[in-house]
């Protein structure tokens, strides 16, 4: 009798803790499903966000020509008012250029010597050594250019001020190397060590093996390690808020060399950042027009439309060059 | 496809229930006499040394001080997310309206101190005073001056280049609209300034630079920089930024501080204002390098 009763109590207790463990094995699993489809969530939040704030510009004042052609930015002017991102297209795209040729060369020996040839020791001092500059954070980036590059440039190049191309290309250039090495280096170590020592039975010397054999046989993934390069060259902001001199200024010209490195720039993400924080988001007055005075706010959510739509084709492109390596 | 929606909901379900949670096991922290002060970043220093004034006077009551800018402190007021906002340049009317339209309340200004708009240069550069039209001619779109030499100036001895390297405020400051409105007469600025986004930047790529020239509020002053003395026109006499200057009503850049509330103040945010238009608060003000209103300035 009691152990019937017992037993009928157990299997009570087994079906509800079955009801319970059921559920919250479902509860589980569609929160990590929740966690596993959130970025596509945030990605369209944000994209729905920025396009929404930027919409009424858009709709209304967007003047293609003037926008990207004019280099004139004069969104609080009293009389005037002028929005032009032409300068600083321009100084976005020198300083990425510049931070470029600085880090490509680097990152990429530096990925061919941890991969290829270097002993087991040396490769984990060197990989940790380059992921700890990964962790050093933009702000400190900045403060290097603001107070070691900026005296240094004027003492080397007598320019007036070293707040400039080349500063904030150094700057961003070393950014960029841990991202450019960490995935140079995978793309070179999946390149079989057989074509290594073919190369070498063929009495091809390291540097004949590496651009005759290493970079052709890894040249997608080295690609694809090149463009998120310049993806977060184009994407930093503290960094070269700080070092460029902030200046709407084209550094370009008619006259030799054609190419200022020493002018001092202003990018599309430290406007951004310089102006967003004290400009009013006003809505439109009673009779559904803006005030003149919104258009600012508006406009530099559409600096973040035309910076989105830059680094989503560079990573397009990247993603379309690691695919490549994985058909090989 | 609805088995995905099931999942979709139930898993928003126990966020929601956290985030709830969360949500309201904060609520009953806020403290009954906090005031909320924020904005104009060249009286941050001023409006934190008030606040601990404050405290002493009244220690019940707490003033919560944030920077950020002119602007911010003018966009938090018109949400209705700070109580008092400082500015060191006055309401447009659109903001005006703006504030009105989401608040209901008209916003009223009080003018709290002085502060002297200087012109920064290196400590090593030889120019000792310069007209408000020549600086108009360095800073305004059109301006012909842009090497020190035009304006006599002999740079390049102390080793720099002759380029005047133009230092400037981001186009969104309240400082950056003071400048244009009394100096440039409201044209705009010439391309090709360095635009810093703080008064204490300002200064500190000034005394980094020999070739540089920069305005920011009088009490940034560093031992790298020196102030130019400026003249209303040429042939006048020129004068340095300071309280006697600004009071007499002989420095062309003596600009008001400001703070702005939704309406007329009451309760404690009323008493706060009155105790900085006092004597006890003024005094604060020259405490902090600025001029306070009872130095009888003329406007």
């Amino acid at each position: 009798m009691t152990s019937n009763r017992s037993g009928k109590k157990s299997q009570w207790f087994g079906t509800l803790r079955r009801l319970f463990s059921n559920m919250t094995e479902r509860t589980i699993v569609s929160l990590i499903y929740l966690c596993g489809v959130s970025a596509i969530i945030f990605v369209f939040g944000i994209f729905f966000f920025v396009f929404r704030e930027g919409a009424p510009f858009l709709k209304d004042h967007l003047d293609f020509k003037s926008f990207f052609l004019s280099p004139d930015w004069y969104p609080t002017s009293a009389s005037n008012k002028r929005y032009g991102i032409l300068a600083m297209l321009a100084g976005t795209g020198s300083v990425t250029i510049i931070a470029m040729l600085v880090a490509v060369p680097f990152s990429l020996a530096s990925a061919v010597f941890i991969s290829k040839f270097c002993g087991k020791r040396m490769q984990e001092i060197l990989k940790v050594m380059i992921e700890l500059l990964a962790a050093i954070p933009s702000v400190v980036w900045g403060f290097i250019g603001l107070m070691v590059l900026n005296p240094l440039i004027v003492e080397l190049t007598g320019a007036p001020i070293g707040l400039n191309i080349l500063n904030a290309g150094i700057v961003v250039g070393l950014m960029s190397v841990p991202i450019i090495v960490s995935i140079a280096e995978d793309a070179i170590r999946a390149v079989p060590d057989t074509y290594l020592e073919a190369a070498e039975a063929l009495g091809a010397t390291r540097w004949q093996t590496i651009r005759k054999v290493i970079f052709p046989a890894a040249k997608n993934g080295l690609l694809a390690a090149v463009l998120l390069g310049v993806g977060r060259a184009v994407g930093e902001t503290m960094a070269v808020l700080m070092c460029t001199g902030h200046s709407v200024n084209i550094p370009f010209d008619g006259e030799a060399p054609f190419f200022h490195i020493l002018d001092s720039v202003r990018t599309l993400t430290a406007t951004i950042a310089a102006e967003l924080g004290e400009t009013a988001r006003l809505d439109p007055l009673p009779d559904g027009a803006y005030p003149a005075e919104a258009l600012h706010y508006q406009s530099l959510f559409v600096i973040g439309i035309v910076l989105f739509a830059i680094t989503f084709v560079i990573n397009l492109i990247a993603d379309i060059a690691v695919k490549g390596i994985r058909k090989k | 496809m609805s088995k995905f929606v099931k999942e979709m909901i139930q898993g928003l379900v126990v966020v929601g229930l956290a985030v709830g949670w969360v949500g309201c096991s904060k609520k009953g922290s806020q403290d009954e006499n906090v005031i909320t002060n924020s904005g104009s970043d060249t009286m941050v220093n001023l409006a934190q040394m008030w606040a601990e004034e404050y405290q002493k006077v009244k220690p019940g009551v707490s003033v919560e001080v944030g920077g950020g800018g002119s602007g911010v402190g003018i966009s938090s007021l018109m949400q209705g997310i700070t109580e008092i906002a400082n500015a060191s340049r006055a309401m447009k009317d659109s903001e005006k309206a703006q504030a009105k339209q989401n608040t209901g309340k008209e916003p009223i200004e009080w003018i709290v101190g002085y502060d002297a708009l200087a012109v920064y240069v290196h400590k090593d550069n030889p120019v000792e005073s310069l007209t408000l039209a020549q600086l108009a001619q360095i800073y305004a779109e059109g301006g012909s001056t842009d090497k020190w030499s035009q304006i006599n100036i002999d740079i390049t001895s102390k080793g720099a280049n002759d380029e005047i390297v133009r230092i400037s405020r981001q186009n969104s400051s309240g400082t950056y609209f003071y400048f244009r409105e009394h100096v440039l007469n409201n044209k705009d600025y010439k391309s090709g300034s360095r635009d810093m986004i703080g008064s204490k930047d300002v200064v500190e790529l000034v005394g980094k630079t020999t070739g540089a020239i920069g305005y920011s509020g009088m009490g940034y002053a560093t031992e790298a920089v020196k102030f130019v003395k400026l003249a209303k026109a040429a042939g006048q006499p020129a004068y340095e930024p300071s309280l006697e200057n600004v009071a007499s009503g002989n420095y062309p850049l003596a600009r008001s501080m400001l703070m702005y509330t939704l309406g007329q103040p009451e309760g404690e945010v009323k008493e706060y204002i009155d105790w900085i238009l006092s004597p006890a608060g003024q005094k604060v003000v020259e405490k902090s390098g600025y001029i306070p209103v009872l130095s009888g300035r003329k406007e």
